[in-house]
């Protein structure tokens, strides 16, 4: 049985696959799809077979795509993608996570949809906003969005998601009822914020660890954190980062230390790779310690971020690791993050990368 | 009930297979031309308006050359023209 190797790019004008086989040495583009819509996300649905994407256009509004054929043909739903008649409309599909018989959707303004056909139709899912919580989420610069979802591999009533700026959620019901998980992370403004309640939580990304349900990694916007407990209580972990700030983080598929971040040099002075020169950081115990990866990559004059859903690793041994650039670079690596290589150039502004190993 | 003609733009026809630039559909009002879309290429409705419901902010409807809102009336030989701005970058 073949493996080939998908990967998803979501950009500012429609979605772009490459694919390879194996080796991962020669890739083939296709795109863009998606009637080159601004796009916020485009993943795998293993169950479905079929590459599911996400984004919101000024003029038609928001949408979830859908092609199960590798991208020849697409259909489009937003049927049930509103919080109801009179209330403020969806604009966008931040992120979409597709976990057995059921795809999850976050939106703008934040909330979770979720569909049980495949991304015909969606049904809100409204305990999230319930959350006496959610009084206190306050738009972040990307608006006020639901960017980030996670179903527990070993238990999919478990459920995780980000919100910017709100904070990590998790409910352990399929999304019936929730919990906010933000224990020990810095307030953002606490001169500003609530007295009483959850203060909000600016979390960039996170990622489940693999083989462990209770370990998560987080870019939050003050720093690299890690949770062993699914989230109740966060421990810094970047003290040794060239930066406390960025979006982008990627778990390996098997080692449950290691996770891989694109540290950017700060939240006001440009957001790039810090002196210009493109690194990503690697950790192989949880993040006591790091270290740079730079082989392959640009290390003059590379002025470009990674955005929060814009790096992923593939499930192959050794590990592949891509990032997508908001300057339209991809580059990957198929030795777990140790040397890189352009993958595609000159794309649109990338929003997120994603993976799959499609056994044919 | 009476027919009227709908122009639609080529951005919205392209993404549904076999939607054409001009069709004609019964309707009393523009919201109910929107519906008669709707139930002919499934989806269309909700890509001119929102959930509230509300024409998108860059979409206008015109009938017979006149803006026109969802509860403007319609009449037999009415054309009701969906435009789409011309913006972005």
């Amino acid at each position: 049985m073949s493996k080939r190797v998908l990967v998803m790019a979501a950009t500012k004008k429609g979605v772009f696959t490459l694919e390879s086989d194996e080796t991962r040495r020669e890739w083939k583009q296709r795109g863009p799809f998606c009637e080159a819509w601004p796009m916020m996300h485009a993943a795998y649905d293993a169950s479905n077979r079929a590459i599911i994407a996400s984004g919101g256009n000024a003029w038609y509004g928001p949408a979830v795509w859908r092609s199960t054929d590798l991208g020849e043909t697409w259909t489009h739903s937003s049927e049930g993608l509103t919080y109801g008649e009179g209330k403020e409309p969806v604009v966008n599909v931040w992120s979409l996570r597709a976990a057995g018989d059921t795809i999850y959707a976050g939106v703008e303004p934040a909330g979770l949809f979720r569909s049980r056909d495949g991304g015909d139709t969606w049904e809100h899912l409204p305990a999230l906003n319930n959350h006496p919580a959610a009084a206190n989420w306050v738009p972040g610069g990307g608006g006020l969005c639901l960017h980030t979802i996670a179903v527990d591999p070993a238990d999919n009533q478990r459920v995780f998601v980000a919100i910017s700026t709100g904070g990590l959620y998790a409910s352990e019901d399929g999304g019936e009822s929730w919990e906010p998980r933000n224990g020990g992370l810095p307030i953002m403004f606490p001169e500003e914020g609530p007295t009483e309640g959850e203060p909000p939580q600016c979390v960039h990304h996170f990622e489940l660890a693999a083989g462990n349900s209770s370990t998560i990694y987080q870019q939050h916007h003050f720093g690299m954190f890690a949770s062993h407990d699914t989230g109740r209580s966060w421990e810094n972990v970047g003290a040794a980062l060239p930066s406390t700030f960025g979006f982008a983080a990627a778990a390996h598929p098997r080692e449950q230390g290691t996770w891989y971040l694109a540290p950017l040099n700060g939240d006001s002075i440009g957001r790039y790779m810090p002196e210009g020169r493109a690194a990503i950081w690697k950790t192989t115990d949880g993040g006591k310690s790091w270290r740079d990866t730079r082989a392959g990559l640009p290390q003059d004059g590379a002025f470009f971020g990674v955005l929060r859903q814009g790096m992923a690793a593939d499930t192959l041994d050794p590990a592949g690791v891509y990032f997508g650039t908001n300057g339209g670079n991809i580059f990957a690596s198929r030795d777990e993050g140790e040397t890189w290589e352009p993958i595609a150039e000159y794309l649109p502004s990338i929003s997120s990368i994603e993976t799959a190993v499609i056994e044919d | 009930m009476g027919m009227v003609t709908v122009l639609l733009p080529a951005s919205l026809v392209v993404l549904f297979p076999e939607a054409e630039r001009r069709v004609e559909v019964e309707a009393t009002d523009v919201a109910s031309a929107l519906d008669a879309l709707h139930e002919r290429w499934p989806g269309m409705r909700d890509r001119l308006i929102d959930a509230r419901p509300a024409i998108r902010q860059h979409i206008k409807l015109y009938v017979n050359d006149e803006p026109a809102e969802l509860g403007t009336a319609l009449a037999a030989g009415d054309q009701l023209l969906v435009v789409p701005a011309i913006s972005g970058g």
